[in-house]
């Protein structure tokens, strides 16, 4: 199994952060895994993505111009990344700010309205781990347990105590889930 | 096995050296290397193995404070990305003209000048060919993934020692921001002073003691009947490495008729090229040169007999496509060797080199 995925979004919204929980699961569950971010002059309101790679044997190009999975969490990512979805491939996109939705009809497209559900929840700094919980029910390559112990690496020892808040923005986000199209 | 971590490229160059008893590490911030000296100051090893870490006010003034602290006989480390190298230069040449051990971390950026902080290949020449003054090679080790960014800085002290020469690290900008699962080495403690007079004492500035006589550390040297069996000297010891420690690594290439030719990140790009081309029926391989100095001239030479060309995909315009023509020519076989790149920090793509490769090698 290997799954190539992109997730680009604005700065600030936990673009990295959600990638580095995913490969960290990964590596909880013995899984080859690369994390690759777009760096550069970038900050808070500027684009950020990055690109994740999970897989059972040796990863090849870290640097990839086609995905299996496009996460998508702004405008200008939708528009620049929806032709790198591979045909048959998944997109999940937050339609918060999204003015021109993907238009593909060959590739598996769903929604999560993270923004809003994060907010419901009392905390929109889980926003990340709310769409991470549906992209998981789309495709689930890494088990909750790993997760969670993902979480435990990546986060620093005094901000596990957020540790249960985070799970639960991302069961939230694997119960909310809309298809919009399944191909 | 060691301990499991996801980590930064850079991050693993800090933890490598506090892991393999590196006594001190001295260098100057700039992109995109800077979690190098980041990950050694949140570590503070000078608290658990005793490595000093300072950031100093130049990277000229980096590089001469790891002359001076090599000549002690000391593990010494320095790190910096391409502007910084160049600035560097004196300093390393005047460390090989001495013939001190050190590590050097290059984390290549796009030039010429200020260029780019994106990744690039292009100091491929400045590493392999001298980049300062005088007949001098550094060992160049070429890294493509994060965890040859924890074995090489070892490896590259081990190679340090054995032929009093610095050592680089030649890694970019793809290879020191991305993470990846890495198994960190085992600790290993520095040495002690007694270890440091025992092991290299017959060179090492160390403190004169009664029984021997003093140690020198200098580049300088006025006449030219010594000046000259200095260089023969550094000559015998490049040649010797060009025997003992070329490294290398070949992909599919046994059934191979085209050779793609690459290092660093750009080999681990090829290594998807070489999958897609498989799939389209095409019969690819890969060779990765891991030293650029001492480079592997004679496993391409050999696969020269037996192979219809060679492209080389380098982050630059076509620097170590020289060595493989050159590798080529020694062999006597008249094969074509072509280059495919980008330049400025932008990252070829898999499918890209293949299209490379079919028009321009394959077609052509």
């Amino acid at each position: 199994m290997t799954e190539e995925i992109i997730i680009a979004g604005f700065g600030g919204q936990g673009v990295l952060s959600m990638g580095k929980i995913l490969a960290y699961s990964g590596v909880m569950q013995g899984k080859e895994v690369t994390w690759f971010p777009s760096y550069g002059p970038e900050m808070r309101g500027g684009t950020a993505n990055v690109t994740v790679i999970l897989s059972d044997d040796r990863i090849s190009s870290p640097i990839l111009h086609e995905f299996d999975t496009a996460i998508i969490l702004n405008q200008q990512s939708l528009d620049k990344f929806e032709n790198e979805v591979k045909p048959g491939g998944t997109l999940l996109y937050d339609p918060n700010g999204i003015v021109h939705p993907p238009t593909r009809t060959d590739i598996n497209i769903y929604k999560i309205d993270g923004t809003k559900i994060a907010a419901e929840m009392g905390n929109v700094k889980t926003f990340n781990m709310v769409v991470l919980g549906a992209y998981l029910k789309v495709r689930p390559v890494v088990a909750m347990e790993s997760i969670r112990k993902g979480l435990e690496k990546s986060l620093p020892e005094r901000h596990h105590k957020l540790i249960p808040m985070n799970l639960q923005a991302i069961e939230a986000g694997q119960q909310q889930l809309e298809a919009v199209l399944e191909v | 096995m060691g301990e499991l971590r996801l980590m930064k490229g850079n991050e693993v160059i800090a933890e490598a050296a506090i892991r393999c008893g590196c006594d001190a590490y001295f260098g100057y911030p700039i992109t995109p290397q800077s979690e190098v000296m980041e990950t050694l100051m949140n570590r503070e090893p000078w608290d658990e193995t005793g490595m000093v870490v300072l950031q100093a006010e130049s990277e000229v003034a980096s590089i001469n404070m790891v002359y001076g602290a090599a000549g002690t006989g000391k593990k010494v480390l320095t790190s910096s990305s391409s502007p910084g190298i160049s600035l560097m230069a004196e300093g390393i040449s005047y460390i090989a003209g001495a013939e001190l051990p050190c590590v050097i971390v290059n984390v290549q950026r796009g030039g010429p000048g200020l260029g780019t902080i994106q990744p690039s290949q292009a100091d491929y020449f400045q590493s392999t060919k001298g980049g300062g003054h005088g007949d001098y090679r550094l060992i160049v080790l070429a890294p493509s993934s994060v965890q040859e960014m924890n074995d090489f800085v070892d490896l590259a002290f081990k190679l340090a020692f054995k032929y009093r020469n610095p050592a680089m690290i030649l890694a970019d900008g793809a290879i020191g921001q991305m993470m990846e699962k890495v198994e960190l080495s085992d600790f290993v403690p520095r040495k002690t002073d007694t270890e440091i007079e025992t092991e290299y004492g017959n060179w090492a500035t160390t403190g004169k003691k009664a029984n021997r006589s003093k140690n020198v550390i200098t580049s300088l040297e006025l006449d030219s009947v010594l000046m000259e069996q200095n260089n023969l000297r550094f000559q015998a010891k490049y040649r010797q490495m060009e025997e003992e420690e070329v490294r290398y690594e070949m992909i599919q290439c046994d059934d191979a008729e085209y050779i793609l030719v690459a290092f660093g990140s750009s080999a681990r790009i090829c290594q998807k090229s070489v999958d897609i081309a498989r799939a389209k029926g095409l019969k690819v391989g890969l060779i990765r040169p891991i030293t650029l100095f001492p480079f592997p001239t004679k496993p391409i030479a050999e696969l020269a007999e037996r192979v219809k060309g060679f492209m080389t995909v380098e982050m630059n315009a076509g620097q170590m496509i020289e060595d493989v023509r050159l590798a080529v020519g020694c062999s006597g076989n008249s094969k074509p060797v072509i280059y495919f790149g980008r330049m400025g920090g932008i990252i070829p793509s898999p499918g890209e080199v293949v299209e490379a490769l079919e028009q321009k090698l394959i077609g052509g």
